[in-house]
């Protein structure tokens, strides 16, 4: 019987199944467990790194080591041993060159499993894939036709080699190596991620799109991403998140940098489903994330995110408005099962004149669960005519999760127009009824009610992946109840 | 068609249905009527198989089935639709995408493929042709901000959808302007035919002089205290509810 009552709908949700806890047996290299000047050297030298990109590193883990992990967010957890954790782990023999047709089976087939048919997705989606696995960028596709238009698209190892002008002059000046805890020990120890430019009124003909995933156990993953849009430029950005389910808490520490110059605009979306944890709450992905973007004078960037995963979130994607007239958007559904926790939200620092931001948070909350959402708007003194508007709407499923509401908001521009909305709401046993009513059962039922409320956002996202994470939504919220 | 046998039922211990009997062959139409409270909305979600209802006794049999421990999506795919007295909003879900899953949540419950776009599409079209719906409307919000009438013709186009055997038109009627409850009867009649059965449940003669009953029922306090033809409907509208309870407590 797949009647709706409060009390099935919790239980239907404790069965839920994580899809993608599968681990593939890949030969790798990993170091040796703890962090230590040595072992920030070996990473930079593993990847061959020159000179100033070890010392730049170097600085970073000093001033990480003086630094205490925040405590401020809705958030609890066990601290991570930072001593506990490998630094560096890498499927062997991989050659960052190759394209996606030498890749080792058996990744081609973890992919798969991950619902990327990586050839489909070259063929029908127009989307140029870098995949991350553990710490390697394993191979990053369309490379070539990218290159006619003067993009760049490659794991940031590459770019420092590659392109050292445009990783030095960028690298660290939206998000400076002191920002943040987490932020200080990426910028020491992050073994890959992606480095994209786009050249001046380019406008990039495809989605870019990275891959991430870790695979190996007891291993850390600190992606580094690194998007700058020349002026008059545009790209869609794309990142995508798995890890296999494992009973010890696993750590994800990324910093992304995203600089839109004069007339740019930058989209960037990610779909974040990290191991969530079991129903106990044991295990599970540790999500702390640092994600900033600059906007010069009449850009733009906007920040959509889908975060299904991880079993604590720390993320707060930001946009610095510097430049006149330039706009600002967030938009975000976060969904929480069982004993997951996130604390999300964004920064929206008005510097310029004439800048506005929009912020549509959806949080959805099932099971013993806590979903905050935690948002600044800042109107500087000199930022004239600054406009914002938020809305933050919360879904709760049953009464044990939570939901919670933290906009701080800053304004020392008398010109300032400032909009806030809230709500909260509660799926109905009405609402089932009628569904059920209408052939439709509970389990479906909530996937509706739930696309439904979410839809704002879900609009946002690039068609293709739009599918993907409304199906994404379904499984978090249901798994394989029958 | 259905078969209901001194059906008892409540919720949270207050007994609402006490033994209801009724049949209605395929081909018939019935009227339920009563005065408010006298659980005719409970019967019609109850045979639907809203869950917080407990049977205490007697039993529901569809074509031949007792439906006791069917779901009420279930009871759906195999026929069984309810137009609510209250319609509930959806938001953010579309009237088209709400009944493309409707459809074929009921196909895939037959094992049936999802229907081709192309014959969703033109059943859209057919049906809302039908009820005179503004395609538009039809892209908006589940029953979110919808007029009272607007809410009861989407019902009765659902139920066009998803050509129910057993349709129960709980005050369809209620909030409809003279125009619409005529628009909406002739959809209905459209829709009648030998094979399926409507039972409508109202308060006024007005809907019954275009959905002509066969046989009309005057619920009283959870029971069928009188059954008649048309007539007996003409008879309520004139004299109230008074006699039969006087009848009944007689
Ligand atoms: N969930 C509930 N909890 C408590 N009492 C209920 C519940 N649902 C119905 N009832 C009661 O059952 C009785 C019958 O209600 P029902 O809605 O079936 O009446 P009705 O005949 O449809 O009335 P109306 O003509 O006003 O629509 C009423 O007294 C009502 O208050
Ligand atoms: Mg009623």
């Amino acid at each position: 019987m797949s009647k709706y009552t409060e009390d099935d709908l919790r239980e239907e949700l404790k069965t839920k199944e994580y899809e993608y806890g599968f681990y593939t047996d890949i030969e790798s290299e990993t170091f040796p467990i703890g962090l230590n000047e040595d072992i920030v050297r070996a990473i930079s030298k593993k990847k061959e790194e020159p000179q100033w990109m070890t010392d730049w590193r170097l600085d970073a883990f000093k001033v990480w080591k003086e630094m205490t992990e925040p405590e401020w967010a809705n958030v609890n957890y066990e601290k991570p041993d930072f001593q506990a954790i490998a630094y560096y782990s890498a499927p062997t023999a991989v050659d960052p060159n190759k394209t996606l047709d030498d890749v080792d089976p058996d990744l081609l087939a973890m992919y798969k499993k991950l619902g990327i048919s990586v050839d489909e997705q070259k063929k029908m989606n127009n989307v140029a894939m870098d995949i991350v696995v553990d710490s390697v960028s394993v191979a990053t596709t369309f490379k070539k036709t990218l290159g006619e238009k003067g993009i760049i698209f490659m794991s940031i190892s590459e770019a420092i080699k590659e392109h050292p002008e445009l990783v030095k002059k960028y690298l660290g000046t939206i998000v400076p190596t002191k920002d943040n805890f987490y932020a200080a020990l990426n910028s020491a120890v992050f073994s890959d991620g992606s480095f994209c430019y786009i050249p001046k009124g380019v406008r990039c003909p495809m989605e870019l799109s990275t891959y991430f995933r870790i695979n190996q156990a007891g291993t850390g993953q600190f992606e580094r991403t690194l998007l700058v849009a020349d002026e008059g430029s545009y790209v869609s950005y794309l990142e995508g998140c798995t890890a296999p389910s494992r009973d010890e808490n696993q750590l994800h520490a990324a910093v992304v940098e995203l600089i839109a110059l004069d007339d740019a605009e930058i989209k960037y979306s990610t779909v974040q489903n990290w191991y969530p944890g079991n129903s106990e709450g044991k295990g599970g992905v540790y999500n702390f994330v640092t994600k900033r973007g600059l906007c010069e004078k009449n850009a733009k960037i906007s920040w959509t995110q889908v975060e299904t995963g991880s079993a604590v979130t720390w993320k707060y994607p930001s946009c610095i408005l510097k430049g006149d007239n330039s706009v600002g958007e967030f938009y975000s559904i976060a969904v929480t099962n069982n004993y997951q926790q996130a604390d999300t939200g964004t920064k929206m620092i008005h510097l310029g004149k004439n800048t506005k931001s929009t912020i549509i948070s959806k949080g959805i909350s099932a099971g013993k669960s806590q979903n905050s959402y935690r948002g600044l708007v800042q109107i500087n003194s000199r930022a004239d005519n600054a406009r914002n508007f938020s809305q933050c709407d919360s879904l709760l499923m049953g009464n044990e999760c939570g939901a919670h509401t933290f906009p701080y908001i800053e304004a020392k521009n008398k010109t300032a127009k400032i909009e806030h909305e809230a709500t909260t709401s509660k799926i109905g046993e009405d609402q089932i009824f009628y569904c059920n009513q209408r052939g439709i059962d509970t389990e479906k039922a909530i996937a509706l009610i739930v696309n439904g409320f979410s839809k704002e956002v879900l609009n946002k996202l690039p068609m293709e992946f739009a599918v993907e994470a409304q199906k994404l939504l379904e499984i978090s919220l249901e798994g394989s109840v029958g | 068609m259905l078969k209901i046998n001194n059906l008892h039922a409540s919720i949270e211990d207050k007994s609402i249905l006490k033994g209801i009997n009724l049949e209605v062959k395929a081909g018939e139409v019935h009227a339920i009527m009563g005065p408010n409270g006298s659980g005719k909305s409970t019967l019609a979600s109850v045979i639907a198989g809203k869950e917080e209802y407990e049977v205490t006794d007697g039993n529901i049999l569809f074509e031949g089935e007792d439906i006791e421990e069917l779901a009420a999506e279930e009871r759906a795919h195999k026929g069984v639709f309810l137009s609510f007295q209250y319609p509930i909003e959806i938001p953010g879900v579309s009237v088209t995408n709400f009944m493309k899953t409707a459809i074929n949540e009921t196909r895939k419950a037959k094992g049936l493929e999802d229907m081709p776009a192309k014959d969703m599409l033109k059943m859209i079209r057919e049906k809302s042709e039908l009820l005179e719906i503004d395609r538009k409307f039809l892209s908006r919000s589940l029953n979110e901000g919808f007029s009272g009438g607007e809410k009861k013709r989407n019902e009765i186009f659902q139920m066009a959808m998803l050509e129910p055997k057993l349709a129960i038109l709980d005050e369809t009627d209620s909030g409809l302007d003279i125009d619409a409850l005529r628009i909406v009867a002739n959809g209905v009649n459209k829709l009648k035919s030998k094979d399926n059965a409507v039972v409508v449940i109202t308060h006024y003669q007005r809907l019954l002089d275009y959905i002509v009953p066969d046989f009309v029922h005057v619920l009283y306090n959870g029971r069928i205290v009188k059954s008649g033809g048309k007539e007996l409907a003409h008879e309520l509208e004139e004299k109230g509810y008074d006699w039969i309870k006087e009848e009944v407590n007689a």
